[in-house]
């Protein structure tokens, strides 16, 4: 037993780890387990619709037995329906084309921020972070008034004369990346603005005054030393863009793939719940690993400013 | 060198300003449209404000995701800030890599996942899913971002103002109250108003976790939009544009008050004898 004296600090200590602790144990750990335990089960017509359940109170011999019928009979259908395949590899084509559009549109924003004047600044990054607090929900939206037939865009082409005929942008891959491109820039600006607004001036200065024409300054000097909110920013853009579902089903059409929409669909629409368990492990995978070299990076990044 | 923000700097900052907010613009004019069609303006009207004043399920739905924020938000805070305390404070403790790992994950995560394990955990522990199960499952992601906001807060603190209260025998309970809360109060009000608005704007997780009688606005918004875009979407988006407006605008002056008083007391400190 510890001193009477100390014992209320050690409580509240340990109360300040544990209560978030067990929380997310809880209610973010424990559902893992669960998905990946159901992405091993079997479809049935049973409510919950997969076999088997485990029963804790049938005994520890019935667990184990329970156990053996578990199978990887899912993640065999995954890899021989091509359905699966397409949807990942062209979840991970439009997140990266997305993500290289969003950094060319984003850089000269960020670029320009950081270089206007102080007092403009704080402003300018409030303006940034302030659709973020407008539902991503209703900013998809807006875009269908935008991009449909009889829609703004298709009436302002055909005002000013440069098209005869309406053109087909929503319900295609195009709309996709607009509304993409569109949702996450504010991701990619301030990781951009953070690492441009903190650079040193004087080191352009330096450059063009030894005869540095400004474009060679921007790739020798500049863009190397924003590097790091460049990396940041492709993740923050990346990463969520491949498990997207709400812009691919409201801007897209069936032609369009993407692995959170067919998530979705198989949850919902076939209800085989197990088979969707197993969608979500694979793309899980499929995120951990730039997850764990963004990781590396931001180390090696911490261990390089101290 | 250079005076001003070049032309370049200036076009380009525009540009992208103009490409954030025209869309937004776009729908909130098109709110006042007296014409059904979306596209084609018809005079003003506010017709789409009194259809949706009538629309009883729009307003019950307002009503759900108001009070799932206002609670999950509240209870995010306050595990998120304990997150934060623990990941700052608290050197080594067992299991500190999986806790912290565990604190990042879900803002990377995609919500589909996020939603369908939560799902899949309350039906494996047969809890009805309603109100109850959409609260915990906002509560869950939203601490994380709690979490990183005070703890970006934590970083910067100087922990000689709770040594000295200590020293001066202060209870560490009480220095907690007196000296650290209101130091990091801007960072838990920004927690809470980002808990709150990924709260009020989360559809996925909400659609995977609920339960009858708890739909919430963002399902409604998105069923009706499947059906075919109607202006009254336009009217009560702009409503919850408007308020999220104000509401960070006024944030956003407290902070920034506090923040000018709290440098104001320290350089009053710093210059006492």
């Amino acid at each position: 037993m510890a001193a009477p004296t100390r014992k209320p600090l050690i409580k509240s200590k340990s109360l300040v780890v544990l209560v978030p602790y067990l929380w997310l144990l809880a209610f973010f750990l424990a559902p893992f387990l669960i998905v990946l335990k159901i992405s091993l089960s079997q479809t049935a017509i049973a409510m919950p619709p997969y076999l088997p359940t485990f029963d804790l109170s049938a005994g520890i011999g019935a667990f184990l037995e329970s156990l053996r019928e578990l199978s990887l009979d899912n993640y065999a259908f995954l890899a021989s329906d091509s359905l699966y395949i397409k949807s990942y590899l062209s979840s991970l084509q439009i997140a990266l084309v997305s993500t290289f559009i969003v950094l060319l549109i984003g850089y000269p924003i960020a670029y320009g921020m950081a270089r206007s004047p102080k007092a403009w600044r704080p402003t300018l990054v409030m303006l940034v972070i302030l659709p973020f607090w407008t539902s991503f929900l209703i900013r998809v939206y807006a875009w269908i008034g935008i991009l449909s037939r009889e829609g703004l865009l298709n009436t302002f082409l055909s005002w000013i004369g440069l098209i005869d005929s309406p053109l087909t942008i929503l319900s295609t891959n195009i709309a996709v990346y607009i509304g993409i491109v569109y949702s996450y820039l504010p991701f990619m600006v301030l990781p951009l603005y953070a690492a441009l607004e903190k650079m040193d001036e004087s080191l352009l200065e330096a450059a063009s005054d030894l005869g540095c024409p400004p474009y060679k300054t921007f790739w020798v000097v500049t863009f190397p030393l924003s590097l790091p909110g460049v990396i940041a920013g492709c993740f923050l853009v990346f990463i969520p863009a491949v498990g997207e579902f709400v812009i691919p089903d409201l801007l897209g059409g069936s032609e369009t793939l993407m692995i959170g929409k067919t998530l979705w669909a198989e949850f919902f629409s076939n209800r085989d719940w197990p088979l969707a368990s197993s969608v979500a492990v694979i793309l899980l995978l499929i995120l951990v690993i730039p997850i764990v070299i963004f990781q590396n990076l931001q180390q090696r990044q911490q261990e390089r400013n101290t | 060198m250079r005076k001003g923000p070049s032309l370049f700097n200036i076009v380009s900052v525009t540009l992208g300003f103009a490409f954030l907010y025209l869309p937004i613009v776009l729908l909130v004019i098109y709110s006042f449209n007296a014409g059904r069609n979306v596209a084609i303006w018809a005079g003003w009207s506010t017709k789409w404000y009194v259809a949706m004043l009538q629309n009883q399920q729009l307003l019950d739905a307002a009503w759900v995701t108001l009070r799932v924020g206002l609670l999950s938000a509240t209870v995010a805070t306050v595990f998120g800030t304990l997150a934060a305390l623990a990941l700052v404070r608290h050197g080594r403790f067992y299991g500190r890599t999986l806790f912290s790992g565990m604190v990042y994950a879900p803002l990377v995560m995609p919500e589909v996942i996020t939603g369908l394990s939560l799902l899949l955990l309350f039906v494996a522990v047969n809890f009805d899913r309603g109100f109850w199960t959409v609260t915990i499952a906002h509560v869950t992601f939203s601490l994380c971002f709690v979490a990183v906001v005070v703890q970006s807060r934590l970083v910067t603190f100087d922990r000689s103002l709770e040594e000295a209260a200590m020293d001066l025998g202060c209870p560490p309970f009480k220095t907690f109250f007196v000296v650290t809360l209101p130091i990091i109060l801007p960072a838990i009000i920004a927690g809470w108003m980002l808990a709150f608005t990924l709260s009020l704007d989360d559809l996925v997780i909400a659609s995977f976790t609920t339960g009858p009688g708890a739909t919430t606005l963002p399902m409604r918004i998105y069923s009706a939009v499947r059906l075919g875009v109607t202006p009254e979407i336009n009217a009560v988006s702009t409503v919850l544009i408007t308020i999220v407006t104000f509401g960070v605008i006024t944030a956003s002056l407290i902070t920034k008050r506090q923040e000018v008083e709290r440098q104001k007391a320290e350089r009053m400190a710093a210059a006492a004898p």
